[in-house]
């Protein structure tokens, strides 16, 4: 799956990382507790969440994070968008609850991480 | 012998800025062609750490040291300190209030992942006085 399908599959808005899309995505991790996100290694992974503070951005670089999808139709502010930008994370926003949005994503068959 | 060694202080009164020091840190490793899964770890347990010195304890400092067989990192802060060290490893044990969990933190999963994400931990703390973290990923 590429990050262009997620945003297909979720109706999302691409707020940056355009030159991202045809990117692919193996696994995804769908929480607002960003310790539990590092708590699990992932392989190009998206991350959906609900926060939208720059910590979202620093633990995706953290982990390798190519995408993050923020759900329930919120945006982050530009400074955020523009963090992610410069570390080569493409960052979506989908009107989708987290609930819908990781339900679509498994449906289309996107896993999850694996604990270390 | 050591390769390098870096040093960064941790601001304690801006959350926004929480997780420069391990960013700085991991593109420095990125860099010097240190392989992924090093740099990951490294980079974690940095993280949460740098997390841990600013919601618990003001900010602090943070410096990484490479040699030969291991990556050292040891974060360190002058803060309230940990009165249970062991009960403060455990997955769950959090006494951060709700104003950090709405920022994502407080799960009490910060020093199980810097315990997980290393080879060696090392927690000294003194009620009071400050809290010092010594962690090693070795090279292979
Ligand atoms: N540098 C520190 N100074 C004072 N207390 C600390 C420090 N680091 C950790 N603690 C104490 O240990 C507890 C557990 O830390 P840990 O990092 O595992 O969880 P957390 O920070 O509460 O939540 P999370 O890391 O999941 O966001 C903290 O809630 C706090 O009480
Ligand atoms: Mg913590």
């Amino acid at each position: 799956m590429t990050i262009r399908d997620i945003s297909k599959l979720l109706n999302c808005k691409v707020l940056g990382g355009d030159d991202n899309l045809e990117h692919t995505v193996h696994t995804a991790c769908g929480s607002d507790l960003m310790s539990d996100v590092l708590a699990f290694v992932k392989d190009q992974a998206v991350l959906l969440t609900g926060l939208l503070n720059p910590q979202v951005v620093r633990t995706a670089e953290m982990m390798d994070i190519v995408c993050i999808v923020f759900v329930r139709g919120k945006t982050p502010s530009d400074e955020v968008v523009k963090l992610a930008n410069e570390r080569n994370i493409a960052t979506l926003s989908t009107t989708c609850s987290m609930f819908e949005a990781c339900g679509r994503l498994y449906a289309d068959g996107l896993r999850g991480g694996v604990l270390v | 012998m050591n390769i390098l060694e870096l040093k960064y202080t941790i601001p304690g009164d801006d959350f926004t800025r929480a997780g420069e020091a391990s960013s700085a840190i991991k593109r420095k490793l990125k860099q010097m062609g240190f392989p992924p899964d090093l740099i990951r770890n490294v980079s974690i347990a940095t993280y949460e750490g740098e997390i841990n010195s600013v919601i618990h304890a003001n900010g602090g400092s943070v410096s990484v040291s490479i040699d030969d067989e291991a990556v050292t990192i040891v974060i360190e802060d002058t803060g309230k300190g940990i009165p249970d060290i062991e009960k403060a490893m455990q997955e769950g044990f959090s006494t951060a209030p709700d104003s950090v969990r709405s920022l994502g933190f407080g799960a009490g999963m910060g020093l199980p992942n810097m315990k997980k994400y290393t080879d060696e931990i090392h927690v000294e703390s003194q009620v009071g006085k400050g809290t010092k973290v010594t962690m090693k990923c070795r090279m292979t």
